[in-house]
């Protein structure tokens, strides 16, 4: 059974420039949402006080609300959480910096008293200077990730190969946080998570295009760089996309299936799974192209024997010193 | 022709019947059990095992299993009514000294536990519980030891008759002003002969000779790890008090302190709990009196206050203090090196140091004891409310006869064994004036949310799996049906690495293993393409396996790497649950290459490998 026809021949690069100005549009889209709407932190990384309550019975916001207030809070929001039954209530840090963590302590007797039966099915307290650590932390886990990369790209490609790659994780990661952002989904330590399984993603996809480049340019002796990355996409198409639904159909499994908690991480890499597919098809090869990717770029430099057994003889001056 | 070595197979039989034994743990859940660990955080006497069979054997009750480590002993029951029961015995029968609690135990089959199989360990976001990051005030910490410094100056000056016109502290130095030049030499002769933690430097004020000192730095180092050290062995003292089943409380960073209760429901209890305070006293013991007598007749006399000694006697202590814990800068366990014998070494403050050696000087010959002073949180019900009282629990820890007197440092020597001489410097520390700690994090999940992680967890695993093994079986048919061997096989790996490793599995991590077993079949997909790309080049069916497999290795390789790249970053920047999703990832990507492209060769060979002629391959 073939999903993708054997033998596609999609001219992907005659197409690359509306590729790179639909990419221009969603990054700039993206760069405009970040701006006006910004993101959704949430707890982790805000510092503030967040308790989940299960209720017997769907409960009144407004009845939850004024409770809270008399309670003598201020600045809280209290939503739904997946359920009706179930209530999130949001303080915000300040009132955690003046009271610590016993913050949580009233407004969980505030609710007992509307329903004794009510369940805290979560309380989570993260002090302001933990916040501003984690935010730190996630940043750098995001720069080390892409460093480490470059260079793992560059060892076993080339400069431009890696920087073709980065281009692209890059690329993805704003165009997710774009729409993280316009969606205002609750940005959290899972959603950090999936922000870098998406990059493992997205440039697993990448590797393996450029993998069949690197082998099309040692064995065929025709073709320009274009016509060779046409080649090689085509051909690694319908593994692309074989691989992008398994990994969505998990993910779709998780998103509904997993409960409220994992729903943005869920979220985050079905949204990462799309932008790294199609930029690993559109984007990646594109960018390495545009920095003048040549033959000679990757010539073995030294005989790689049993890996590539067919390989014809090609022309010295294809050779690489 | 497509054959294996026969070490290849039973390599590959081997992995496989040693994933399913480590990982089958897993499936056979838990029994109750009941807990025993020393309510000082002690390392447990190997006794307690044969006492805790010996009261089960006398209540009729069937122990199942036990598990002994030096934390806890473990006694698995059949029943919750038995798992009551013993508990009620063993708390009568041990009293005080050891905390009884409800506990399950996993329910592995002794053939297995006997080769060291055991489940995976779940994270609080799954069993329910709290979790607490606590910070030591360092600053507190630091401003406490310059102030003592103080204090320490101040006494050698007066000690040694040297006018001085004040000594004071300037954030984190000291600064000591004289009203000569010849003071000030022998200042500083005193200072760095008595005090060596400082260095010190002259400067000149306008009318003065000044001194400024300045704590040396490994010697703050030390103090901060102490103020550390000291605040993990309170909180587990005080854990203990809770009764917790697994209790983890360790150290993160130079500053913090990670408590985690599994089980835990009530965050307002146990905080309580985990603020109490704990100090000591030092006193003299009343030797004009017999406690015996004062015990027998309630009649005590005035000065004096009736305690019970370590091993249950009746004893005196004089209502006079000699020195608290406030006083006491550091308390350690070593040995004599003339004797060998065990002792403990003690460092007071100077406004102790003085006491003591006032006290010493007069009472040689006398006994002196340590009083171990807890408040105890409790909640009572009281008609029908719930009232938090605490109570005030007192413990004589140590007596001893002073030899000779001393002042700032001294021994206790005397002691039975290493392990009571460190022990009782635990208590000392426990005691001693303690820097302040702040909850800078709470995560608390409860039993609901818990369980509901966990059946959501499990559900999406098996739709997710499901998906899959069908999308595969019918886009690679047989081919496909080998790489869904291959993912299952991968599943059970993980789990068992998983449990060796003895890996918290949480939520976050349970998301691993879905994401998983959506890539893993990538290393598969990416073989079977390129194998029927190379049937349409007319390769026949034979050299088409052998060249997607070996054409397809180093694109698994490289796009492997890159992932498990982006995995280790997270493991390393990654905190609690968000470790647990890098742990599962990464172990999922080394195991799919394992069985995507070593097992499923394996099985492929077996299935075409051998024949002659091969006229297609369902693929």
């Amino acid at each position: 059974m073939d999903i993708i026809k054997n033998d596609t021949h999609i001219d992907f690069m005659a197409r690359r420039k509306v590729a790179l100005v639909f990419s221009a549009i969603l990054m700039v889209a993206s760069i405009a949402s970040l701006g006006v709407r910004g993101l959704n932190f949430g707890l982790d990384f805000t510092g503030g006080t967040l308790i989940e309550f299960g209720f017997p019975e769907a409960p009144d916001l407004g009845d939850i609300r004024s409770r809270l207030g008399e309670a003598g809070y201020e600045n809280y929001t209290v939503q739904n959480f997946g359920t009706a039954r179930d209530i999130v209530v949001r303080l915000p840090a300040e009132v955690a910096a003046e009271e610590g963590a016993d913050v949580s302590t009233a407004a969980i007797e505030a609710m007992s008293r509307i329903d004794a039966g009510v369940d805290v099915r979560r309380v989570e307290f993260v002090g302001p200077q933990i916040g501003a650590e984690l935010a730190n932390q996630g940043g750098l886990a995001m720069l080390y990730a892409l460093v480490g990369i470059l260079l793992y790209v560059s060892f076993r490609f080339q400069w431009r190969f890696a920087v073709g790659s980065v281009a692209a994780l890059m690329h993805d990661v704003l165009i997710v946080l774009g729409l993280l952002s316009l969606f205002q989904v609750s940005f959290d330590l899972t959603v950090v998570a999936a922000l870098l399984a998406t990059i493992g993603y997205s440039l697993n996809d990448t590797i393996v295009v450029y993998d069949r480049l690197r082998e099309n340019f040692r064995t065929k002796r025709k073709g320009s760089a274009v016509d060779l990355t046409n080649l090689s996409i085509n051909q690694m198409l319908s593994r692309t996309v074989m691989t992008s639904m398994t990994t969505l159909l998990v993910l779709v499994a998780l998103f509904y299936f997993g409960g409220e908690i994992i729903h943005a991480f869920a979220y985050t890499l079905i949204m990462g799974v799309i932008v790294g597919t199609y930029s690993s098809i559109f984007i990646a090869s594109n960018a390495a192209i545009v920095l003048g990717v040549s033959r000679q770029d990757l010539m073995p430099v030294e005989k790689e024997g049993a890996d590539q057994p067919d390989t014809e003889v090609l022309p010295a001056r294809f050779r690489n010193s | 022709m497509n054959r294996y070595a026969p070490w290849k197979y039973i390599l590959l039989i081997m992995v496989l019947v040693v994933g399913v034994l480590y990982a089958l743990p897993n499936l056979f859940g838990d029994d109750p059990a009941v807990q025993i660990s020393s309510a000082r955080g002690f390392d447990l006497d190997p006794a307690v095992e044969t006492l805790g069979m010996d009261v089960a054997e006398r209540r009729g009750i069937e122990i199942r299993a036990t598990d002994f480590t030096p934390q806890r002993l473990m006694l698995t029951v059949n029943s919750s009514e038995d798992q009551l029961a013993l508990a009620d015995a063993l708390r009568d029968e041990l009293g005080d000294a050891y905390v009884v609690a409800l506990n399950l135990a996993p329910a592995t089959p002794a053939w297995l536990r006997a080769i060291n199989a055991s489940p995976m360990v779940l994270g609080l976001d799954l069993q329910g519980g709290v979790h607490f990051l606590m910070e030591v005030d360092m600053e507190t910490a630091r401003s406490q030891q310059i102030e003592r410094f103080v204090d320490d100056i101040r006494n050698l000056l007066r000690d040694e008759r040297i006018r001085y016109r004040s000594v004071r502290a300037e954030r984190d130095q000291l600064v000591v002003e004289l009203r000569t030049e010849e003071d000030r030499q022998e200042a500083l002769r005193n200072i760095s002969r008595d005090l060596e933690e400082l260095e010190t430097e002259t400067f000149d004020g306008s009318e003065t000779f000044n001194i400024r000192a300045r704590v040396r730095t490994e010697v703050m180092d030390d103090l901060q790890r102490t103020a550390l050290q000291q605040n993990i062995t309170a909180l587990r003292n005080r854990v203990n008090e809770l009764g917790v089943a697994e209790p983890i409380i360790q150290q993160q960073g130079a500053e913090r302190i990670v408590v985690q209760l599994p089980g835990v429901q009530d965050t307002a209890e146990a905080k309580r709990i985990l603020g109490s305070t704990a100090t000591l006293e030092y006193r003299a013991v009343d030797e004009q009196n017999d406690p015996f007598e004062a015990q027998r007749t309630g009649r005590v006399p005035p000065q004096s206050r009736l305690y019970t000694d370590e091993v249950g006697n009746p004893i005196l202590l004089s209502r006079r203090l000699i020195a608290s814990g406030d006083n006491l800068i550091m308390a350690g366990a070593g040995f004599d090196q003339q004797t060998g014998s065990p002792k403990v070494d003690v460092t007071l403050d100077a406004v102790g140091a003085r006491r003591m050696f006032e006290f010493t000087r007069e009472n040689v010959g006398n006994r002196m004891a340590v009083v171990f002073i807890e408040q105890r949180p409790e909640t009572r019900m009281i008609d029908g409310e719930e009232v938090r009282t605490s109570r005030r629990v007192e413990e004589v820890i140590s007596v001893a006869t002073v030899r000779e007197p001393f002042g700032r440092t001294f021994q206790t020597t005397g002691l039975e064994s290493a392990r009571s001489a460190s022990q009782l410097a635990l208590l000392l520390r426990a005691g001693a004036l303690a820097a302040p700690i702040e909850i800078i994090e709470e995560r608390t999940v409860g039993p609901s949310l818990g369980r509901d992680n966990i059946e959501q967890g499990f559900n999406s695993v098996i739709i997710g799996f499901v998906l899959v093994l069908v999308v595969m079986g019918v886009y690679y048919k047989v081919f496909g049906l080998v790489a869904n061997l291959a993912l299952t096989a991968n599943l059970v790996l993980i789990v068992a690495m998983l449990s060796m490793l003895g890996a918290t599995l949480t939520l976050p991590g349970i998301a691993g293993i879905v994401l998983t077993v959506g890539m893993a079949v990538d290393a598969n997909v990416l073989i079977f393409e390129r194998i029927r790309e190379e049937l349409r080049l007319g390769n026949t069916p034979q050299a088409a396996i052998r060249a997607g497999y070996e054409k397809a290795f180093s694109t698994i390789a490289d796009a492997n790497v890159t992932t498990l790249i982006a995995a280790v970053v997270l493991f390393m920047f990654g905190t609690g649950p968000i470790k647990g999703f890098a742990v599962t990832l990464s172990l999922g990507i080394v195991t799919s290459m394992f069985t995507a492209i070593f097992g499923t060769r394996g099985v492929v060979n077996l299935i075409y490998g051998g024949r002659k002629r091969v006229s297609a391959l369902a693929i």
